[in-house]
């Protein structure tokens, strides 16, 4: 499937372009290859092929609402999907990302700050789930589904299962639920490639009504785990707070909100490392390890309020 | 330009915007006019108390901030192992 489409949509991008530029440059690039995600660039326009199971009309919804939120997310160039060989495809405009090679760098004020207006929006009529803890039991049971046992996984699988059924999937999530990014990381900020350009969101994907912590429990889940330097940490949670963004308390330990979902994307991210490790034949490396740890010293934490 | 002492051949060197010749033979130096002026400028530019450090960043957390029990102990592993081959690819990926 893959070998036919990324052709296919290489071919779409370049029209979709030359529709909006007639001089066009054509430099093309893929910009991501996976097995349930296409991205090609042709100079100024990107195209996305979506996963084949996306429920289209779901994806509808979402990119009419980046269509409704220019400051916030990045606009789509159509307003609906089209099909190509089975697979949804939606046009963007392409934008800077962040540097892959200098996390350093990375607009964490502007991160917090267009997370916090999201979450203010007024929820859209007839949006649909956040997907953040759906795709967060399917890394998990990838790593169930393991062929043979690994060391790693029992830590993983009991942090997991000592989760409330919300942070599973399983159920709703307690609270109000408000606009969600639902897979918010370093990936997920473009701008546009003139200077002064504003930092905006991307990939609607996961976009949907949920709890809004779910959005600050990656970074938070970095920064406990020791990946994340603690002042990133700092200006992010700060610039989210001085923003106005209602997933925390304005002041004081944001921990006991962040708590449950934090563990929640440590899990993931444990999961799809020692799933990928295992793929690979490889054994787990430092960072890896730390996340897997991280997941064995919960079990004798347990979280401080029932969530659900 | 050949050194008035010993007629080997002089090199033109570029220190610190001063243009000088030094011998390749007897390493003696040959100035223009003003260039010994220029390098008395810079000597005493040099000699002088170095100005102070500048003003340690501001709005860091007097405490670190708070963290989870289950989190990483001593407050994290980043610092020497942030260039980690794998870390950078993390932050960037679901």
């Amino acid at each position: 499937m893959t070998e036919d489409l990324l052709p296919a949509l290489t071919a779409r991008a370049a029209e979709a372009a030359h529709t909006r530029d007639p001089a066009c440059p054509c430099v093309t690039a893929t910009l991501a290859l996976r097995e349930d995600t296409t991205v090609v660039r042709h100079a100024a326009t990107v195209a996305k092929a979506h996963a084949p199971d996306t429920d289209t009309a779901a994806l509808a919804v979402r990119t009419a609402v980046a269509a409704r939120l220019p400051g916030i997310l990045l606009p789509p160039l159509a307003p609906a999907p089209a099909g190509l060989h089975g697979r949804p495809v939606t046009y963007w405009p392409y934008g800077t990302p962040v540097d892959p090679d200098d996390p350093d760098a990375a607009p964490w004020e502007e991160a917090g700050v267009l997370l916090a207006r999201l979450h203010r929006t007024p929820l859209p009529e007839a949006v649909p789930p956040m997907r953040g803890p759906e795709k967060a039991a399917r890394a998990v049971a990838l790593l169930r589904g393991l062929a043979g046992p690994h060391p790693a996984a029992a830590p993983v699988l009991d942090a997991w299962a000592d989760l409330p059924p919300w942070a599973r999937g399983e159920a709703p999530a307690p609270g109000p639920v408000r606009l969600c990014h639902g897979d918010f990381h370093l990936g997920q900020l473009i701008r546009d490639p003139a200077p002064g350009s504003p930092w905006l969101l991307i990939d609607v994907d996961d976009l949907g009504a949920g709890p809004p912590v779910w959005d600050l429990a990656r970074p938070a889940a970095w920064y406990a785990v020791g990946m994340l330097d603690p002042d990133a940490w700092h200006r992010f949670l700060t610039a989210y707070r001085a923003a106005g963004g209602p997933a925390v308390p304005p002041d004081g330990d944001p921990w006991p909100a962040l708590d449950v979902p934090a563990r929640a994307l440590t899990a993931q991210t444990a999961a799809r490392a020692v799933t990928k490790a295992a793929a690979a034949g490889r054994p787990l490396d430092e960072v890896e390890e730390w996340l897997v740890d991280a997941c064995a010293r919960m079990r004798s934490e347990p979280a401080a309020a029932p969530a659900d | 330009m050949q050194c008035p002492k010993c007629r080997a051949p002089m090199h033109t060197y570029n220190r610190n915007g001063v243009q000088i010749e030094q011998c390749s033979g007897c390493r003696g130096i040959f100035l223009d006019y003003g260039e010994l002026e220029a390098l008395t400028r810079l000597e005493s530019q040099w000699s002088q108390p170095a100005p102070p450090p500048p003003a340690a960043p501001q709005a860091y957390p007097a405490a670190a901030p708070q963290a989870p029990a289950w989190g990483a102990p001593h407050g994290g592993h980043y610092g020497g192992h942030r260039r980690h081959k794998s870390f950078g690819h993390m932050l960037f990926s679901s």
